[in-house]
């Protein structure tokens, strides 16, 4: 899992800044990582991510691209697929339902239409989620829909230790590689070693131990799931946190040793419930673990609306973190 | 016919291999439109009657270096690029033994060995691709040419236009070959683009354009060398508009309801072997018994890939999910 290496020494550092050197670092790693996407190098990335990066590297490794989502990410398929390893930045998830086509039907189709002939080593890296009232086209959680997707892998860090390493692994994996970045992260701050580097891009990881249920999230949800266990914890109640960091593959055992010592599970998507990643996850505990459980799996997911623009009915669409330990109580059966 | 004399390597051995090419192709695909009916050949069947002029007279200027991208009427490029008709055939069966090991059939022909990018079955989502091929060859500072096949439909997608703002505005060395048959599926090119000279579009983005008569080889040849040429000297776009008809159906499950007989019957006349045979013989470059050995050597050739084809062999299906993504341990970071 995350590197064994003694960290005795950190920075303080953010999400943000993170990013930011997994790119650079990839960049001075290999020659043919380039970054590419709306806004990444003279404005400096929509979040901010890529400041600085043009400078040092130039317009042709951070390049600017017209508001094509469709022609960039097509032509970042075939960079990946004549030898580079480029770096695809779509600026929120929304956007990227207009390079739909491309990421369904060229990037996750290629090697296994091809027979094994040509495959798509690019990573697509983007922003996802709400909480910055930015409405209803701003603002979804749509990584659940790609995870549907064979032939792409799908990443969604939540750590300061994600956020600087997944992008390494993702760029040496042969295949095409979605990271989604959760807007509220960029700006979460925290202590970084300095000898940070790449990690694992297929396992979950458990982020708090516990004996009583086990809570399963991933990406922006994970702090408000791991607020809750803390406040679970205060009534007597150590809940398991689960951060699955890969939501295709999704790390099965992970999930179902925890099940199996808790016999109680919460799955936490900032997705909409219907057709959800948390669905998926739901259908396997029941299909792997089923006589582990003493209660129903509960779910806890955003509502069914698009993202409204007031902070109060934003709050209200997503993920709360009363919600979640609610949950966790109705599982228990104590309220 | 276009005359002779501006043209270059107009020997009669070129002339007979350029006749070859296209006999080749209609020859090959009546045997797929025949082995359909028997059912050997499944799902679509797109066929390129009438249009053979094109790749015959584009992909042997291109260097062997070179990327192709095409569409899901991509056999004769295929062929004409190099891929062998056996692996051609035994990918239509859908045998292992295929050029794409008979996953893609007939829409999805790839071949490493020729830098054959592949049939691509959404129309216009070639474009794209090309560009990024280019893209990668101007930061490796190759020199390739990157040809993209598409059709007129294509046009009115979105990524043509990206595609084509992208090459022009990065300076990126694709070939865009536009094979305008007429129709989009059943659709008009009147019915689907406001302006229908679709070699204009090019000038929006700065793109030099040439329209050629694509049911001439001859002059499609002389085209492609002005435009590979360009491409290869100025590491620009450029753009060729190839206007020409489609002959037969869409795909084998077309009914044509939307165009009149007598309109095909027009094109017939002006339909690229005849044409090129007859000027041929009315020149006295060819023979009525070259011809006829062209023929046997294409029929043998055809009997050759229907034998391979047949004697290839399913892929298991424990084989089934293998490919979906690369044979190789999940990276574990460092």
């Amino acid at each position: 899992m995350q590197q064994e290496t003694v960290r005795s020494e950190t920075k303080e550092t953010t999400y943000r800044e993170a990013v930011r050197e997994a790119i650079r670092d990839s960049m001075k790693r290999d020659e043919r990582v380039f970054l590419m996407g709306e806004d990444v190098g003279r404005y400096g990335g929509c979040y901010a991510v890529s400041h600085g990066l043009l400078s040092e590297f130039g317009p042709d490794r951070i390049r600017d691209t017209p508001l094509s989502e469709s022609g960039f990410t097509g032509a970042g398929i075939g960079a990946a697929m004549a030898g580079m390893r480029p770096i695809v930045e779509l600026m929120t998830v929304n956007f990227s339902l207009l390079a739909l086509d491309q990421i369904l039907n060229t990037a996750a189709t290629v090697r296994h239409m091809s027979g094994n002939q040509f495959g798509v080593p690019l990573v697509i890296r983007m922003a996802t989620g709400a909480g910055r009232q930015l409405a209803a086209q701003h603002s979804h959680s749509l990584e659940g829909w790609y995870a549907h997707i064979p032939g792409i892998k799908v990443l969604a860090p939540a750590t300061l230790e994600d956020a600087r390493g997944m992008l390494w692994t993702a760029l040496q994996d042969p295949d095409p590689v979605l990271i989604f970045e959760n807007v509220m992260l960029y700006n979460m701050g925290g202590k970084l070693a300095v000898n940070a580097g790449p990690v694992d891009i297929d396992k979950a990881v458990v982020r708090r131990p516990g004996r009583d249920i086990s809570l399963i999230t991933y990406g922006g949800s994970l702090w408000k799931t791991l607020e809750a266990a803390t406040v679970l914890a205060a009534e007597g109640i150590e809940a398991e946190v689960i951060d699955l960091r890969s939501l295709r593959p999704i790390d099965d055992a992970t999930i179902m040793i925890s099940v199996a010592k808790t016999r109680r599970a919460v799955i936490v998507d900032e997705g909409w419930r219907s057709g959800s990643l948390a669905a998926e996850v739901c259908a396997r505990i029941v299909e792997q673990a089923f006589w582990s459980l003493d209660s129903p799996v509960g779910r806890v997911c955003s509502e069914e609306v698009p993202i409204p623009y007031p902070r109060h009915l934003e709050n209200a669409a997503l993920p709360q973190t009363p919600k979640i330990i609610a949950a966790a109580k109705t599982a228990l059966a104590r309220s | 016919m276009t005359a002779p004399a501006d043209k270059p390597h107009l020997s009669r051995e070129h002339m007979l291999d350029l006749l070859k090419q296209m006999i080749r192709i209609r020859r090959f695909e009546g045997k797929c439109v025949e082995l359909y009916t028997q059912e050997k050949i499944r799902g679509f069947l797109h066929v390129y009657d009438g249009e053979e002029a094109i790749a015959v007279g584009v992909i042997p200027v291109l260097e062997k270096r070179d990327r192709i991208i095409a569409t899901y009427r991509e056999h004769a490029h295929a062929l004409v690029r190099g891929v062998p008709m056996t692996t051609v055939m035994a990918e239509m069966y859908g045998k292992q033994e295929g050029c794409s090991r008979g996953r893609g059939g007939s829409m999805h022909l790839f071949d490493r060995a020729t830098n054959f990018h592949g049939g691509n079955a959404i129309v216009g989502g070639g474009l794209p691709l090309a560009v990024g091929l280019a893209l990668a060859d101007h930061m490796q500072d190759n020199n390739l040419v990157i040809a993209c096949f598409f059709g007129e439909g294509a046009v009115a997608e979105g990524e043509f236009h990206e595609s084509l703002n992208l090459a022009a505005l990065w300076g990126l060395p694709v070939l865009f070959v536009c094979e305008n048959n007429l129709y989009a599926m059943g659709t008009a090119l009147g019915i689907s683009e406001s302006e229908m000279d679709i070699q204009r579009k090019a000038a929006c983005y700065r793109i030099a354009s040439e329209a050629v008569d694509g049911m001439d080889v001859v002059a499609v040849e002389a085209a492609a060398r002005r435009a590979v040429h360009a491409v290869r000297e100025s590491h620009k776009p450029y753009f060729l508009e190839c206007r020409t008809y489609r002959l037969r159906a869409h795909s084998m499950f077309d009914p044509q309801l939307y165009r009149d007989k007598s309109e095909v019957e027009a094109w017939r006349h002006k339909e690229p072997i005849a044409r090129f045979q007859e000027w041929l013989q009315a020149n006295h470059m060819v023979h009525q018994d070259d011809v006829s050995r062209i023929e046997a050597e294409i029929d043998a050739e055809i009997a050759q890939a229907v034998d391979f084809a047949e004697a290839g062999t399913w892929e298991s299906v424990e084989q089934l999910t293998r490919f979906t993504y690369a044979d190789r341990a999940v990276p574990t970071g460092r």
